[in-house]
């Protein structure tokens, strides 16, 4: 009996277990490597800090990728939102400045959502395209309003989203993990997560179902904007700056670290448990990495190796199960 | 003359582009009669043979119904050990240096297939991997510096003209580079068009399942078809290289987007099955004239990207909305 449940869970799990392994490995082996460096203090506390805006951007490609698309939009609607929070942070010095800011540059990255889900699902252009076209169309917004330069300088009251302490942890990770289980709370116990689940794994199944695929569609793209929307904030807040071009090799990352964490390129599968734990190996890799003084070139490498292991590892699993 | 007009290339992707590049040239002329001049035009066409080239290679892998992303890295790998091979072994034979990054390019591509064959995840992801394996562990190993002074053999190859005109004011003509892109436009339409591989690349593009069951070697045929695109990468190496006569190991990588925004305005799917090679060439020049256009009209240059932004977005919705009339009309036959 008790067998029994540890099979079910075992191969329910298989693809967390996996990464939980990967996980403990290569904690093990920096910390060997790095002398125990790695696992003091300081550099937990700085992978706390740096971990959330990729994971941020993560959570917002997550969506998209469960439901069979992409978004390639994410960094270009950060830095556009975040040029407009920073624009207005720096240009109005009043008390109600920085909640204003906050929230004007939360609505420009749901404006961005409007159009991406208005392309993708009432006029059903490709994901990877449409968003592709909407890419290069907000970077060139971005750069047309910053003439390519820097804007910085904030109040230290928005500085402390990317740069404070709330109970002595970094406030960006409590930002993070408040959104990443707001993420499972929508994903696993609401209809709109179920159905977005079902439409990636079949879309025609959802539309005889009565489902409004065109709703949904719109909807996780547009919260795909709004999650960008939050990274920008802890982005620029944690450079004290705004550009249009931060962060640009991050996107292709964001995809590698969605299907590291278990989701299906062709949707309908994945979890934010399995994101999570991916962000933290590529966190791991790449402070260790850092400490140890490689070049990320050779990270970048390694994450691409790491990534095509997995993915053959679970293929081969699954074959004999 | 009305049999011409009800033709098949009337109604076809082709024509609307061509329409398009005609009425936006006949504009920039207007606006600047130095838009239609020779030497503007054999200038565009000279610089925009590598991407043309490598836009053949990504329309072959669309219509087989992958896509490649790594092509840049494999573009800037090959190109880079060429260098390394030219400088340090003094190479002074232009159709050696020529042959140097081909087989690289082709070695790359295979690997990409293989990996694409084993692991049966989308192309995107595995393409996306092997770009920053490759991209990271050439910046790794060779500390990504840049490479000019190359032997004169290399520099001169460089101003080789096809043919030459003399207009009043100038002599221009058409680059060898540009030839090289013809060429490669011709191969690979007639592979795509005559040669049994190429129906097969058509046939998987259009259905995998189906194709399989009538006997198809999947395997041998995404070989195929990512060593295609190695090969051209290769090509597009020494071209890149010719062209601006230095080698920088981060020039390349970052343009895959552009490429295959090229092809897909030029009538590819991006679930494969379909596009040629005609609207790939219409594609990569209404793109380069977009840009030249901009130029041209002294726009400031980050207004480009909102422009090409544009086009990509309505010309994805226009394509889209044009394939989902024509669905409607077949049904509309089934019905009667």
């Amino acid at each position: 009996m008790l067998n029994n449940k540890f099979s079910q869970f075992y191969t329910k799990n298989f693809e967390i277990i996996i990464l939980v392994i990967i996980l403990s490995f290569l904690l093990v082996s920096m910390a060997l490597l790095t002398g125990g460096k790695f696992l003091k203090l300081n550099s937990l506390e700085a992978m706390a800090f740096q971990m959330p805006l990729l994971g941020l951007l993560t959570l917002a490609q997550l969506i998209p990728m469960l439901t069979g698309g992409i978004d390639l939009s994410i960094i270009s609607t950060a830095n556009l939102s975040g040029i407009i929070t920073a624009l207005i942070l720096t240009n109005m010095k009043a008390w109600y400045s920085v909640p204003l800011a906050i929230f004007l540059g939360l609505c420009s990255a749901l404006l961005i959502g409007i159009f991406n889900g208005f392309i993708i699902s009432f006029i059903e252009v490709p994901p990877i395209i449409g968003t592709l076209g909407s890419m290069i169309l907000i970077k060139g917004i971005s750069l047309a309003i910053t003439k390519g330069y820097v804007i910085s300088g904030f109040p230290d009251s928005f500085l402390f989203i990317g740069n404070g302490y709330i109970l002595g942890i970094p406030t960006p990770f409590i930002i993070f993990i408040f959104f990443s289980l707001l993420m499972a709370l929508i994903l696993y116990r609401t209809s709109f997560g179920i159905y977005i689940y079902m439409l990636g794994s079949n879309p025609l199944a959802t539309l005889f179902s009565g489902i409004n695929n065109k709703s949904l569609l719109f909807k996780s793209y547009l919260i795909s904007s709004f999650l960008s929307g939050v990274a920008s904030l802890v982005m620029i807040s944690r450079f004290n700056a705004a550009q249009a071009d931060y962060g640009v090799s991050f996107l292709l990352l964001t995809v590698l670290i969605c299907v590291l964490g278990g989701v299906s390129p062709s949707g309908g599968f994945g979890r934010v448990l399995g994101v999570f734990i991916a962000v933290t190996i590529l966190q791991i890799v790449g402070t260790g990495f850092n400490l140890l003084g490689f070049s990320s070139h050779l990270s970048n490498a390694l994450w691409g190796i790491i990534l095509i292991l997995v993915i053959i590892l679970n293929r081969f699993y699954s074959k004999t199960r | 003359m009305k049999n011409l007009l009800n033709s098949k290339f009337f109604r076809r992707h082709e024509f609307y582009i061509l329409l398009i590049i005609i009425v936006l040239s006949l504009i920039l002329t207007i606006i600047n009669p130095t838009f239609l001049t020779l030497d503007n035009i054999f200038d565009l066409l000279r610089n925009n043979a590598f991407l043309g080239i490598l836009a053949l290679g990504e329309l072959v892998v669309l219509i087989s119904g992958g896509i490649d992303v790594s092509f840049t890295a494999i573009t800037t790998v090959a190109q880079y050990i060429m260098g390394i091979i030219i400088t340090s072994y003094y190479v002074n034979n232009i159709f050696l240096t020529f042959l140097i990054p081909i087989p690289i390019g082709v070695v790359l591509g295979l690997i990409n297939a293989v990996l694409i064959y084993i692991t049966k995840v989308h192309p995107v992801i595995i393409t996306i991997a092997t770009l920053n394996i490759f991209y990271g562990l050439l910046i790794f190993f060779t500390g990504g510096r840049w490479m000019y002074s190359f032997p004169p053999s290399f520099t001169d190859f460089a101003y080789i003209k096809v043919f030459q005109v003399t207009t009043p004011y100038s002599t221009t003509g058409l680059s060898v580079f540009t030839l090289f892109w013809i060429i490669l436009a011709v191969m690979t339409w007639f592979i795509l068009k005559y040669l049994p591989i190429g129906r097969k690349i058509y046939a998987i593009g259009g259905n995998l399942e189906a194709a399989r069951r009538v006997g198809f070697n999947i395997f041998r045929i995404q070989l195929f078809v990512y060593g295609y695109m190695g090969f051209l990468s290769g090509i597009a190496a020494f071209v890149h290289a010719q062209l601006g006569q230095i080698i920088q190991p981060n020039a390349i990588v970052g343009q895959e987007l552009d490429v295959i925004a090229a092809v897909i305005l030029g009538g590819a799917s991006i679930s494969g099955g379909t596009g040629s090679v005609l609207g790939t060439i219409l594609g990569v020049l209404l793109f380069a004239i977009i840009k030249n256009g901009l130029i041209l009209m002294k726009l400031p240059s980050y207004w480009h990207q909102v422009v090409v932004g544009l086009i990509i977005a309505i010309a994805a919705s226009f394509a889209t909305y044009q394939s989902k009339l024509r669905w409607k009309r077949m049904v509309k036959i089934d019905v009667e």
